[in-house]
């Protein structure tokens, strides 16, 4: 590791930020700008920040290969299983009316739920790329 | 104005500019650039993600793909006369079709019926404050999902493209 010491000091105060940024833009989407996308894209970036700074095995120890790649279908997945729910609860597919006691509790964890959805898979999907161009270049 | 000259030279820069690793720097403060004009069109959501994608995200994969390459754009191996006729051909059936375009603020187009209907309905219907992402994820549901299967397979067809190791764990040599 020849980097130098104002590059990890700054990752290091930085990287907590980027992270609380990322759940806060991924929770507070209701209500400002904001939602999975850009949060996933955030998270995904603070991943590949730390793995440029710290290199691939520190951060491969931290966040596994296997589980960013499980994680890629698991939004998907998630994402799909909102609607299949809504339909299994009385309203058509991805209609989160049904999903609570009441419509605009139901749309709220509807919407919630499928934004995690989109968080985890845009999330997991910039760091499985990240880490394939980053392993091929390791060889 | 001064933000759409700055993107006109950056773009020019990144034309001219045979150093890949400027290119991947100017292309990066392109978006940045772009960010700020959707700051100022109001659309701070598009802004966010342009700002995380195209400057964060995409700078980090060109800069991991440079990695892998040279940093130097060699000459072109044909003469560009070809791309450019593409090129010309495309922007002028562009162009050509924005003439087909309602006119500016008129009120009979789609959005200008749409948007107010959402944006009085999103509030009492769903409880989020930003319509934005209630259209997203709850009107317009189905569409987000397409999105998220297109990410989805974009990201398998890279990590099949790049195949990255033979399975034995990554960090054994680290």
């Amino acid at each position: 590791m020849r980097l130098d010491v104002i590059l990890r000091v700054t990752t290091k105060l930085i990287l907590p930020l980027m992270i609380v940024f990322a759940v806060y833009v991924l929770f507070h989407g209701d209500y400002g700008p904001g939602g999975g996308f850009q949060a996933g894209a955030i998270a995904g970036g603070a991943v590949s920040l730390y793995a440029l700074i710290y290199g691939l095995g520190a951060t491969m120890r931290i966040v596994p290969v296997a589980v960013v790649e499980a994680l890629v279908p698991f939004g998907v997945l998630l994402f799909a299983g909102v609607g299949v729910a809504a339909l299994l609860t009385g309203g058509n597919y991805l209609d989160y009316s049904h999903l609570a006691h009441d419509q605009v509790h139901g749309q709220e964890w509807g919407v919630f739920l499928v934004e995690v959805g989109v968080f985890i898979t845009v999330a997991s999907t910039v760091v499985a790329i990240f880490y394939a161009f980053a392993a091929r270049a390791r060889r | 104005m001064v933000l759409l000259g700055l993107l006109a030279v950056t773009t020019i820069g990144v034309v001219r500019v045979r150093n890949l690793f400027a290119v991947a720097i100017l292309s990066s403060i392109y978006s940045f650039l772009m960010a700020s004009v959707m700051v100022l069109l109001d659309a701070v959501d598009v802004a966010m993600t342009e700002a995380a994608v195209g400057a964060g995200i995409g700078m980090v994969l060109m800069l991991s793909a440079l990695h892998l390459t040279k940093t130097d754009e060699s000459r072109p191996a044909h003469t560009p006369l070809l791309p450019l006729f593409v090129a010309s051909v495309t922007g002028a059936v562009l162009i050509w079709a924005v003439t087909e375009l309602p006119s500016f603020g008129a009120a009979d187009v789609p959005v200008h019926i749409a948007g107010p209907d959402y944006l009085a309905r999103s509030l009492r219907e769903t409880g989020i404050p930003n319509v934005v992402t209630a259209v997203l994820a709850s009107y317009r549901g189905f569409d987000t999902l397409g999105e998220v299967i297109v990410i989805f397979t974009a990201g398998i067809a890279v990590l099949m493209l790049l195949m990255r190791r033979p399975v034995r764990g990554g960090d054994a040599d680290e």
